[in-house]
C-alpha cells in the first residue's frame, strides 16, 4: 500500500512537470493554432542555463532559475518573431515543419556548445525529504517543490488570464484573431506575450525536470516535450485546466504502469490510453465540441 | 480511320508528367550505374544508394496520406517498422525452406507489405474518425506503440516450431538447438542482405506506378474529393470511410515495402527512437512538405536531396546538422511566407512583362 502511494505521488510530481510544459503547448496552440515542436527544446536550453550557472559559475540555484527564465523568455520571443511570424498566414503544416527546423536548430546549438556527453545536473531543490508513517513513506524534496510550483503556476496563470487586460486580450485573440484586431488589440504583441509566458514556464519545467532526472543531454527535452504535448491533447488542447488534468493523469499512468506492468511498455501504455480517450471524446477531456457548419 | 489513330497517339497531360517522373528515376539509375562503373562513386555514397530509395518510397507513400488524402500522419515510421520486422522474421525463418534468395526476398516484400497494410487497417479504422491535429497525434501515438511493443517481443524457433514471449529470452523455453530470431530490444540479427540499388529503384518505380495510377483513377478522384470537401463528397454518395481507409492502407503497405528494403540492407535490426520513432516520421513529413504537398515527384526529389544534404555537408563536420536546420527554416519561410510569395510574384511578373514588351 505504502509503495503504491509512493508511486502515485511520484507520478503526480512527474505529471506536474508535464502539466507545466503542456501549458506552454496549449496556450500557444490556443492562440496561434500551431504545434510548437520546439517547445521541448526550450526546456532543454533552460536546463543547460541552470546547469551552467549553478555548476560552472557556482552561483545559487535561485539565480540559475531566474537567469534561465529570462533567457528562455527572450529565446521564445525571438523564435516567434524570426521563424513563426512571417508564416502567420501560411498553411499550418508549413509552420509545423518550421517548428521542427527550430527544434533541430536548438538541439544542434546545444550539441555544439555543451557537447554530446550527458551532464550530471545538481538538483536546484534544497527542501529536505519528508518522511511520513514512521519512515515507511518518503517524499523527496523535488517532488514537494514540483507539485507546489505547479499549483502556484496554475493559480497565477488563471488569475492572470481572468483579471488582467493582457490576459483578456489573449482570450480574445484565441477566440477570433480578426475581430480582436478590430477591437484594437495588438495581435502580434499578444502572440509574442504568449510565447514569452510559455517559454518562461518551459525554463522552470526544465529546472524541475532535471532536478528529478539528473542527466542532461541535447535531446533531454524532446521526449518530455512530446509527452507534454500528448498531455495537452489528452486534456483538450487550448484549455488550461485541461493541461493540468492531462499532465497529472499522464504522469500517474506512466509511473504506475512503470511500477506494476512493465518499464519498457510504459510509454506504449500512455499512448494507448490517449488513443482510447480520444476515441471516446474526440477533442480531449475538457475540449470544446466542434460543431460543423455546412 | 485517321481520326481513330489520332486518338490512339494522343498523349494527355497527366500521362506526360507521369512519364517524366518515371524517366527521372530511370535516368538517375543509369547515371549512377555509369558513375559506379567509371569508379567515380565513393563507398560512402554507395552505402547511401539503398537509403535513398527507402526514403523516396517513404516520401511518396506519405504524400499519398498527407497530400492526396489530406490527413496529417506523424506515425509513418511505425508502418515501416512493421514491414521491416515482419519481413526479417520471415526471411530468417524461411532461410532453409526457401534456399533461393531471389524468391525469398520477393516473398519477404509481400509479407512486409501485407503486415504493414494489416497494421494500416487496424490503425486506420479508429484513427480516421478523428480530425486534424487530433488525428496527427493519434498516428504519432500508434507509431510509438508499434516501436515500443516490438522492443519487448521475443521469438524463437526450434524443432518444436515457434516460441513466443513478451518477458525475456529465457521465457521462450526453447531446446538447446533452437535459435532466437527476435531478441527483444536487441532486435534481429542475421537478416540476409538482399537489398540492392537495382531492386530499390525497381520498388521505387512500382511505388510510383501504384500511387500515380491511383491518383488518376476513379478511386483517386473520390479520395481527393473527400480531401477537398468531405461533406460535399458524402452528399454525392461517396463512401468516405472506404476511400479514406483505402488510401491510408495503401500508404501504410508502401511504407512496409520501404521497411523491407531497410531491414534487408542491415545485418542487425533494432527498433530505436532514431530509425522508427516519431523523429523519423517527422523527417519523412519534412520531405513531403518541402517537395510539395500532393506533388509526388517533388516529394521524391526532396527526399533524395535532403538525404544527400547532410552527407554533402560532412566536410563541415559538427556544423552540418546546424546548417541543415537553418536551410530547412529558411526554405520554409522563403516558400510559404505570404510577403515573400508576393515579392516573388512581383519579381517574376516584372520579368514576364519585360519579355512581352520585347
Amino acid at each position: 500500500m505504502m509503495s503504491f502511494i509512493s508511486y502515485f505521488i511520484n507520478g503526480l510530481s512527474l505529471g506536474s512537470v508535464y502539466a507545466i510544459i503542456a501549458l506552454g503547448y496549449t496556450m500557444v496552440y490556443g492562440i496561434a493554432k500551431m504545434l510548437n515542436f520546439a517547445h521541448g527544446d526550450v526546456i532543454m536550453i533552460g536546463g543547460y542555463v541552470v546547469f551552467t550557472v549553478v555548476s560552472t559559475m557556482g552561483l545559487g540555484p535561485v539565480a540559475g532559475i531566474l537567469l534561465a527564465v529570462i533567457l528562455c523568455t527572450v529565446l521564445g520571443v525571438v523564435i516567434e518573431g524570426v521563424a513563426y511570424r512571417p508564416l502567420r498566414m501560411a498553411s499550418p503544416l508549413a509552420v509545423l515543419i518550421t517548428a521542427i527546423g527550430v527544434s533541430y536548430l536548438l538541439q544542434n546549438i546545444a550539441l555544439l556548445v555543451f557537447g554530446s556527453n550527458p551532464k550530471s545536473f545538481t538538483s536546484v531543490v534544497t527542501v529536505p525529504a519528508l518522511k511520513l508513517a514512521d519512515g515507511k513513506l518518503t517524499i523527496s524534496g523535488e517532488t514537494i517543490v514540483t507539485i507546489i510550483s505547479c499549483v502556484i503556476i496554475m493559480i497565477g496563470l488563471t488569475t492572470f488570464i481572468k483579471k488582467t487586460r493582457a490576459g483578456q486580450a489573449m482570450l480574445a485573440v484565441s477566440e477570433d484573431k480578426g475581430a480582436a484586431q478590430l477591437m484594437g488589440i495588438n495581435v502580434d504583441g499578444t502572440i509574442a506575450l504568449t510565447f514569452a509566458i510559455g517559454s518562461a514556464l518551459a525554463a522552470i519545467a526544465g529546472a524541475l525536470l532535471c532536478s528529478a532526472y539528473p542527466t542532461l543531454t541535447p535531446y533531454t527535452g524532446s521526449m518530455p516535450g512530446i509527452k507534454a504535448f500528448v498531455a495537452a491533447v489528452f486534456g483538450g488542447i487550448g484549455s488550461i485546466p485541461g493541461a493540468l488534468i492531462g499532465g497529472l493523469l499522464l504522469g500517474v499512468i506512466e509511473n504506475l504502469s512503470k511500477a506494476y506492468i512493465s518499464s519498457q511498455l510504459s510509454d506504449a501504455i500512455v499512448f494507448a490510453v490517449l488513443i482510447v480517450v480520444l476515441l471516446v471524446k474526440p477533442t480531449g477531456i475538457l475540449g470544446k465540441k466542434i460543431s460543423e457548419k455546412v | 480511320m485517321e481520326k481513330s489513330t489520332a486518338k490512339k497517339f494522343h498523349i494527355d497531360k497527366t500521362f506526360k508528367t507521369n512519364l517524366i517522373t518515371y524517366s527521372i528515376v530511370i535516368a538517375a539509375f543509369i547515371i549512377v550505374q555509369l558513375l559506379i562503373s567509371a569508379g567515380q562513386v565513393s563507398s560512402l555514397m554507395k552505402g547511401l544508394l539503398v537509403p535513398l530509395c527507402i526514403y523516396s518510397i517513404m516520401a511518396i507513400s506519405l504524400n499519398l496520406t498527407v497530400g492526396i488524402l489530406g490527413e496529417l500522419s506523424l506515425g509513418h515510421a511505425g508502418f515501416m517498422c512493421m514491414g521491416a520486422f515482419s519481413s526479417s522474421i520471415f526471411s530468417i525463418s524461411m532461410m532453409d525452406s526457401i534456399p533461393n534468395a531471389g524468391i525469398r526476398f520477393f516473398l519477404a516484400i509481400l509479407v512486409g507489405a501485407a503486415a504493414a497494410a494489416a497494421a494500416g487497417i487496424v490503425v486506420g479504422i479508429p484513427v480516421l474518425r478523428l480530425r486534424g491535429d487530433y488525428l496527427a497525434i493519434v498516428t504519432l501515438a500508434f507509431g510509438e506503440i508499434i516501436k515500443n511493443v516490438v522492443n519487448v517481443l521475443y521469438l524463437g524457433k526450434d524443432s518444436n516450431g515457434f516460441h513466443f514471449s513478451m518477458k525475456n529470452a529465457m521465457a521462450l523455453h526453447m531446446e538447446k538447438s533452437g535459435t532466437i530470431i527476435l531478441n527483444g530490444a536487441q532486435g534481429i540479427t542475421g537478416t540476409p542482405k538482399n537489398s540492392t540499388f537495382a531492386i530499390g529503384v525497381l520498388l521505387t518505380l512500382i511505388t510510383l506506378f501504384i500511387v500515380l495510377n491511383l491518383i488518376n483513377s476513379r478511386s483517386g478522384r473520390a479520395i481527393m474529393s473527400v480531401r477537398d470537401n468531405r461533406i460535399a463528397a458524402e452528399s454525392i454518395g461517396i463512401n468516405i470511410t472506404k476511400y479514406k481507409l483505402m488510401a491510408f492502407t495503401i500508404s501504410a503497405s508502401l511504407a512496409g515495402v520501404a521497411g523491407v528494403l531497410y531491414s534487408h540492407n542491415l545485418s542487425s535490426l533494432t527498433a530505436t527512437q532514431k530509425n522508427f520513432g516519431y523523429n523519423q516520421s517527422i523527417m519523412i513529413l519534412v520531405f513531403v512538405v518541402l517537395g510539395g504537398i500532393g506533388n509526388i515527384r517533388g516529394s521524391m526529389v526532396a527526399a533524395v536531396i535532403l538525404t544527400l544534404l547532410p552527407e554533402l555537408l560532412r566536410g563541415l563536420n559538427a556544423y552540418r546538422m546546424l546548417i541543415y536546420a537553418i536551410i530547412l527554416i529558411v526554405m520554409m519561410i522563403f516558400n510559404w511566407s505570404p510577403k515573400l510569395i508576393d515579392f516573388r510574384k512581383r519579381y517574376f511578373h516584372l520579368n514576364r512583362a519585360k519579355k512581352e514588351r520585347v
